[in-house]
């Protein structure tokens, strides 16, 4: 046999194979000195020790080390004499041929032998590959410059070292993790603990997203920046630069980040090449029957290289199960391993994050939620049909074990679901007990409301008093004003207190069944605390779903919006559709194109260019709206932006026919034609529609002018209307042609066109700020008054003034055109198909 | 030889809270959803309701608010949830190696016999 390849030591080849000899025992050759190879010996030695000759063949130069304690070393908490797991003398003890820092390159079936990288021959009797996996190294230029690494075993966490280290000398170092996962956290706190500046870039918008949930992921993020690394989630990578050495990453959306030092840990694929070419079954990993076996009889496979029942696993727990099944196959017992359910712990110092199971909810599933904002605490359980099936944790993980057991063991825990969220002692101190007993027994001085300090007994001599409901000691006592944990405390108190009386109803309504909030807490709460994300609201209101439903997903990202402009970031995936696509959904699926016709004017060019698309499109109908405009209909998703680009090239923007934001301004053609006209009721419409376009609002909102009060342009039953006359403009709101017809209560009358586009302005943004989502002016005003309206907008000039600052202030932000927007590429996602199935390609 | 599984794409084309669509010549519409959670589902893309093209709707938990009337329906079972009664055919996906699969048959199947 001839020496093939090399790297490794000279070697005797001949005193390796003769050792062989004189042993008649079956020889077990192991491929790979890692956790789960050594994990099958040692489970072997421990049922049969003298039952195989064992050889292990590694390719790194160490003995078995405790891989995830690589992240301890990296962070200097551990040192790697410390992670050792079995020393030389455990495999001379034990008779055990440790062959390492060379690899096998191949695998011979059919003569049952292998040969290493340096040209070592061995047979075997049996194989056990035991690979481990490759790290994935993301195919963008620059990926192979010195200083790119990945995180996996000793080498790399030297080379991060030696990273921080020469970064020391000029002042700290930049390094870049890809990935904002398990691994490539732990690398991120390792390297800012060594000195390192730190970003972490992560494609997904949520850190840990197959671990965590988007209010545990937000959680982490906000303490990680907390500690001075810098996250860019929805980042990504588009090259890897630099001379001769890395010096930095380059975004996709042209950001660009120094850095002497690239980490990628964007995931791991199961080691399967030599088990390929040896022509075993490979999935995604090595296919391996219940006792670990591959498709050839003599080879088993285990640990992270291996596919079992479909499943491929990168975590520790699940070698143990597989070595044990293993080692009871090589010895005959014949266990059998099943699969098994994974949970994750981050190992970052002082963040406790754990998760388990699938909480991705859904049908038939619970969510058990529960949030303290003051502590920084989110717990989720997800129960389905009685059993724990998922759990997520932040900030207090001590009852993770317990929720794992329960999920593994699939207990039912109907009888103590009330008191599961709140722990394991809890529960199994509380489970039988009545909670309004319970609360009963709680002394009057005991704290209720921790945010405010209120006890039980403030709580009950304020019901006592009369605060009859929970808006009146929100009001009163302040008890569950402010983050809300304790309402459910509160509103026991209530019942215990007034007895029959508390009929449990509460005086405003909740915003949907995710929160105890009502709307007008909420937004409170928003300014109050300045809280600038929805997750950050669920968290810190103790939303009782992970992400919120239809109904207050929309509803925070305006309040957030108008409460932040230029600050808060949109969030697409919380508006309904037509928001989110700028056209009307049609009964069939298309959508209709309206755009805006200022003031209802139009021109040659506006209607050519309508006319063409209509005919380019083929667009079943085109109709006048009853807002003074024009109506495309039957366009397909993926033809909207290309409709957008023909109807900007004319000079058109989106009408917002379908926001709730500024629809129309109609008006009539006013003193420049018409015998009767008191005033240019056109160009006024017109500069109101400039002033006030693009704006989003509570709901839709409407304004027409009419140049006298016969009044054809209908603005007395418009959100704003104004009507000229002789000496002025009277000013209309609170209109509605809807459902309910309401006619506009007067809201005073000014002189110039100046006041009456500053009070509408002042009007819009009061009506903004105050009203719910989804409360049209009309009910708003029945539910205010219209005199507190006169107040803030007529009598209150100071006020007034500052309205109309905020309002044009936030319109600075919101008049460019968002079909404009899309039509230069923005959210070309959200319009194209993601593919296309045809019938050759499935034949 | 082909495959059960047809591969319609690396998983970042749809990110957390979206859908996107997949025509089938001679069949259905498909929709395919990426959960906040991060889970993957593809739902026949018609609300079971009247049509409507569910990949428009909001996606919360794991189930999604059909565009039109609001209707909820859940992305694992394709039922209709709550008061509404109904259910839309599942296509069954899985995720391989950052990849979209979709059962080949379960896509075959919404065409037109
Ligand atoms: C296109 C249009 C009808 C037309 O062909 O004329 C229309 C069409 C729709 N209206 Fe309207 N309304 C249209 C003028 C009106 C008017 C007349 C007006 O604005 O002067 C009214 C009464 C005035 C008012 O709003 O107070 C009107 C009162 C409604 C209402 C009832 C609102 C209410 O507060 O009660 C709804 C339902 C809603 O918004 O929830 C509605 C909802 C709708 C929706 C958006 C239904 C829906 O949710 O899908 C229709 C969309 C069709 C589409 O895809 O384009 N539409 N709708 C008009 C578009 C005006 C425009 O240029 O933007
Ligand atoms: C930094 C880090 C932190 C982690 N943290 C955790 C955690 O907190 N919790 C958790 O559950 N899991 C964690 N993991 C994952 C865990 O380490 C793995 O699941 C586990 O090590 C897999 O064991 P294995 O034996 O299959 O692979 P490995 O431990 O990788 O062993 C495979 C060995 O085979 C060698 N090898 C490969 N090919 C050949 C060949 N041809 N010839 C000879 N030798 C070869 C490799 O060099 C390697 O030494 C972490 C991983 C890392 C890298
Ligand atoms: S009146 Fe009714 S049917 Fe007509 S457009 Fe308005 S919402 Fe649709
Ligand atoms: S079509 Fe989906 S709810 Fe009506």
């Amino acid at each position: 046999m001839e020496l093939q390849g090399g790297g490794g030591p000279e070697l005797d080849l001949a005193e390796d194979l003769t050792l062989a000899a004189d042993d008649r025992r079956e020889h077990l050759v192991v491929v790979g000195n890692g956790m789960a190879g050594c994990r099958a010996v040692e489970e072997l030695l421990a049922r049969d020790g003298a039952r195989y000759r064992v050889t292990i063949f590694g390719a790194e130069p160490h003995v078995n080390y405790n891989r995830i304690m690589l992240s301890p070393v990296l962070a200097g908490e551990k040192a790697f004499d410390d992670i050792i797991i079995n020393d030389r003398a455990w495999y001379a003890d034990n008779g055990i041929d440790l062959i390492v820092d060379d690899p096998v390159m191949a695998i011979d079936r059919a003569a049952k032998i292998v040969t290493s990288k340096a040209g070592r021959v061995v047979g075997y009797d049996r194989l056990l590959i035991a690979t481990g996996s490759d790290p994935f190294i993301i195919p963008v230029p620059g990926k192979d410059l010195p200083g790119v690494i990945s995180f996996r075993d000793m080498k790399d966490v030297d080379a991060m070292l030696a990273a921080a280290e020469a970064g020391k000398a000029d002042g700290g170092g930049h390094a870049v993790v890809i990935g904002g996962g398990l691994l490539g956290l732990e690398a991120a706190h390792g390297l800012t603990l060594r000195g390192m500046k730190v970003t972490v870039i992560h494609l997904m918008p949520t850190l840990m997203e197959r671990q965590l949930d988007e209010a545990a992921g937000w959680l982490l993020k906000t303490a990680l920046e907390g500690r001075g690394q810098t996250i860019l989630t929805g980042a990504d990578t588009a090259e890897i630069y630099g001379e001769g050495k890395v010096e930095g990453v380059r975004l996709k959306d042209g950001r660009d980040i120094p850095a002497s030092l690239v980490v990628m840990a964007v995931g791991i694929r199961p080691s399967v090449a030599l088990a390929r070419e040896a022509g075993l079954d490979v999935g995604r990993g090595i296919k391996v029957d219940d006792h670990m076996v591959t498709s050839d009889p003599h080879v088993l496979a285990v640990g992270e290289c291996v596919e079992h029942d479909g499943n491929v696993y990168g975590l520790v727990a699940p070698l143990w199960d597989m070595c044990r099944s293993l080692a009871d196959g090589l010895t005959d017992r014949h266990s059998g391993y099943r699969g098994s359910v994974t949970s994750t712990k981050l190992k970052v110092a002082g963040l406790d994050v754990f998760s388990a199971g699938d909480f991705s909810g859904g049908d038939g599933c619970e969510d058990i939620v529960l949030r303290d904002a003051a502590r920084g605490v989110y717990k989720r359980v997800v129960v389905k049909e009685g059993r724990i099936i998922g759990a997520v944790l932040y900030g207090d993980t001590g009852d993770g074990g317990w929720y794992f057991d329960l999920l593994k063991r699939e207990e039912d825990v109907s009888d103590i679901r009330d008191f599961l969220i709140f722990g394991q002692s809890y529960a199994s101190g509380g489970g039988q007990a009545d909670p309004k007993a319970a609360v009963a027994a709680l002394s009057d001085d005991a704290e209720i409301c921790g945010c405010n300090g209120v006890s039980k007994g403030q709580v009950v001599a304020s019901i006592q008093g009369g605060a009859c409901t929970l808006d009146a000691l929100r009001a009163g006592c302040k008890a569950s004003a402010s983050c809300g944990s304790c309402t459910g405390l509160v509103e026991t108190l209530l019942a215990i207190t007034l007895g029959d009386e508390y009929s449990g109803e509460r005086a405003t309504r909740t915003m949907c069944k995710c929160t105890s909030f009502g709307h007008d807490d909420v937004r409170r709460e928003i300014v109050a605390q300045g809280m600038k994300s929805i997750p950050e609201v669920m968290h810190r209101l103790h939303w009782s779903t992970p992400d919120g439903c239809a109904s207050c997903r929309p509803a925070l990202n305006y309040y957030l919006l108008c409460s932040w402009p230029g600050e808060y970031q949109d969030d697409q995936r919380s508006r309904f559709v037509n928001e989110r696509l700028h056209a009307n959904i049609q009964k069939d699926g298309t959508y209709s194109v309206v755009p805006r016709m200022w003031g209802g004017l139009t021109n040659p060019r506006e209607l050519r260019a309508i006319a063409d698309v209509v005919e380019k499109y083929d667009a079943p109908m085109v109709k006048v709206t009853g807002g003074q405009r024009l109506d495309i209909f039957g366009i397909k998703k993926e033809d909207l932006p290309a409709v957008w680009a023909d109807l900007n090239a004319a000079g058109m923007v989106s009408g917002h026919a379908y926001g709730k934001s500024l629809r129309t301004v109609k008006t009539c053609v006013g003193s420049e034609w018409c015998r009767f006209g008191t005033q240019d009721s056109t160009g006024l419409g017109v500069k109101a529609e400039r002033m006030s376009w693009g704006s989003w609002m509570p709901h839709k909102f409407k304004i027409a002018v009419s140049g006298c009060p016969r009044n054809c342009a209908e603005a007395t039953i418009k959100d704003f209307g104004i009507v000229c006359v002789d000496s002025g403009y009277e000013l209309h709101v609170g209109g509605n042609g809807g459902i309910h017809v309401r006619v506009t209560d007067l809201l005073c009358k000014v002189a110039t066109e100046r006041e009456a586009l500053d009070y509408c302005g002042a009007f819009i943004q009061l009506y903004r700020e105050e009203a719910r989502y989804l409360e049209r002016t009309a009910p708003w005003i029945d539910r205010v008054g219209v005199d507190y309206v006169k107040q803030r907008v007529v009598e209150d000039q100071v006020g007034r003034e500052a309205l109309l600052r905020r309002f044009l202030y936030s319109q600075s932000f919101s008049q460019d055109d968002p079909w404009a927007e899309r039509v230069a590429g923005a959210h070309a996602e959200l319009h194209q198909h993601i593919a296309e199935v045809r019938p050759m390609e499935i034949a | 030889m082909i495959g059960n599984w047809l591969d319609i794409g690396p998983v970042d084309q749809i990110t957390p809270g979206n859908a996107r669509t997949l025509p089938v010549m001679g069949g259905e519409e498909i929709a395919i959803f990426r959960t906040l959670g991060g889970e993957f589902h593809a739902l026949v893309n018609k609300c079971p309701h009247k049509h409507g093209p569910l990949s428009q709707g909001i996606v919360h938990g794991g189930v999604v608010t059909c565009p039109l009337h609001n209707w909820n329906i859940s992305l694992k079972t394709g039922e209709a949830l709550g008061e509404d009664k109904g259910c839309v055919p599942v296509i069954p996906l899985k995720v391989d190696a950052g990849r979209i699969f979709l059962l080949r048959s379960a896509v075959m199947g919404q065409m037109a016999a």
